[in-house]
């Protein structure tokens, strides 16, 4: 053991350990969250929800792997193939990027990169590509019109996204999470900002292509959108990264707004997940709820109320940090 | 895009009522039945394939006399044959065979209203499957004694 840290340094092993943990993370995360949402769909409508493979359908999301696993990757003839490949191990980059610099504990962190929530933002608009790649390669107009609406809508709430964060950068004064959890010792950020949380809860429910801003999805219109053409492990991934993105963009409202890991009683792991898991089940509860919102609808609120509310709110938030 | 207050209130109002909504039925109890695990109550009105009931006399023997008359009434022909015999010491036939072809019956309930003896009725047998039409061929003497020795 000494001699193998001796070999690569503290520094390394700590990192691909941390990858390791990250990537087994993101499988269980996965395979609870397809496991919760159904469940979650179920009990609101008043049904039960998978019961049948194992107690309270515990196994189902294991069941569900082991077919996705055994089915045929089907290539359809017609496709851009180098992006068509490319596209589902691309969306899976930026996810695993994220989570190398989310604190889950004090000390339980990949690395703690002082420009961290900017890995973050700017590493979550490349999946952004890679869902264009997949339209676009599919050759398929419900893929490509998916992408499409991807694009626009991703590039719409990005920025009001990065300008509710911005508040929270400015008073913690850091872009390192760890820094911005530490100053939340006192009082939550979301006290002194609950607008700008706000505004990026409802950017990170656009952000993620969830229910009412599923546009880029919608069933009911394109079949499945960008991800049309793809079957099995292919489609497996795109459906890895979606909800993966789901609990990044919740741990980072816990890290920015909740408190990150701090909570009394509790050692701060448990207050983290059981955090961000609430607002993962809050996100499942909104798509639940409502219905799709329609496409200029979805536009008019990204540039007409939320990108100058947010504009606003950092004018605020700057003027009383100078007083 | 020019939203007046009141109209953002009541929006705003409406999408928290909704999620209300939603959370009430999440924490209310389910309202589906489990189906092959749990069975509804059925209706005592349901009207299964036809089953012939016991002489009101004498409970261990069915009530048929095999008269013919729902099988010449059976707008479908689907009561194939009700044959008898009349045995030692009894004034009125008992039916040996009773075949009834379900694949044709709409559960009109002629026979049950026309059967002299009252001996006819609606079973409450709902999820009848089979792989051949000749799983449909009931004997429905065989099935009143099945069931007499059920029970």
């Amino acid at each position: 053991m000494e001699q193998i840290v001796n070999m690569i340094g503290r520094e390394t092993l700590k990192t691909i350990v941390g990858l390791i943990g990250v990537l087994v993370f993101v499988v269980f995360n996965a395979l609870i969250l397809t496991w919760a949402e159904r469940k979650v769909a179920g009990h609101m409508q008043r049904r039960i929800g998978p019961k049948e493979v194992g107690p309270y359908g515990l196994i189902q999301p294991i069941a569900d792997a082991i077919k996705l696993l055994g089915k045929e990757i089907l290539t359809p003839r017609e496709v851009d193939r180098p992006l068509y490949y490319l596209a589902p191990i691309l969306i899976f980059v930026p996810v695993l990027v994220s989570f190398i610099v989310i604190p889950f504990d004090a000390s339980l962190q990949v690395k703690d990169i002082n420009v961290g929530i900017l890995v973050i933002l700017a590493f979550s608009s490349l999946s952004v590509f890679s869902i264009l790649m997949a339209g676009w390669g599919s050759n398929n107009k419900y893929a490509l019109i998916g992408a499409i609406r991807s694009v626009a809508q991703n590039i719409a709430y990005e920025i009001p996204l990065l300008l509710a964060l911005l508040p929270v950068i400015m008073m913690a004064n850091s872009f390192s999470l760890k820094t911005i959890v530490e100053a939340q010792k006192g009082l939550w950020f979301v006290v002194y900002q609950p607008l700008a949380f706000c505004i990026y809860f409802i950017s990170a429910v656009a952000e993620t292509n969830r229910t009412p801003f599923d546009l880029p999805e919608a069933e009911s219109e394109l079949v499945a959108g960008y991800h049309t053409e793809y079957s099995g492990m292919r489609f497996a991934l795109f459906f890895l990264a979606e909800y993966t993105n789901i609990f990044i963009v919740s741990a980072i409202a816990v890290t920015f707004f909740l408190g990150g890991y701090q909570g009394p009683f509790l050692p701060g792991i448990i207050w983290f997940l059981l955090k961000s898991y609430l607002l993962v089940f809050v996100i499942i509860w909104l798509r639940w709820t409502y219905p799709r919102v329609r496409f200029d609808q979805l536009l008019n609120v990204s540039w007409k109320a939320l990108i100058p509310l947010a504009f606003i709110n950092l004018l605020i938030t700057g003027g009383l940090l100078k007083l | 895009m020019t939203v007046s207050p009141s109209a953002f209130i009541t929006g705003a109002v409406s999408l928290i009522t909704g999620l209300g909504v939603t959370i009430k039925a999440f924490f209310q109890p389910v309202v589906t039945s489990q189906y092959p695990r749990q069975l509804l109550n059925i209706s005592p009105r349901f009207r299964g394939h036809t089953k012939l009931l016991a002489d009101k006399d004498n409970l261990g023997k069915n009530g048929c006399i095999a008269c013919g008359i729902c099988v010449r009434n059976c707008p479908s022909g689907s009561i194939k044959s009700a044959e008898g015999e009349k045995r030692e010491g009894e004034k009125r036939k008992t039916a040996t065979t009773y075949i009834l072809d379900y694949t044709t019956c709409s559960q009109c309930g002629i026979c049950v209203e026309s059967c002299p003896s009252d001996c006819l009725a609606f079973s409450a047998d709902f999820n009848a499957a089979g792989f051949k039409r000749e799983d449909f061929y009931y004997d429905l003497v065989k099935e009143f004694e099945k069931r007499k020795n059920a029970s």
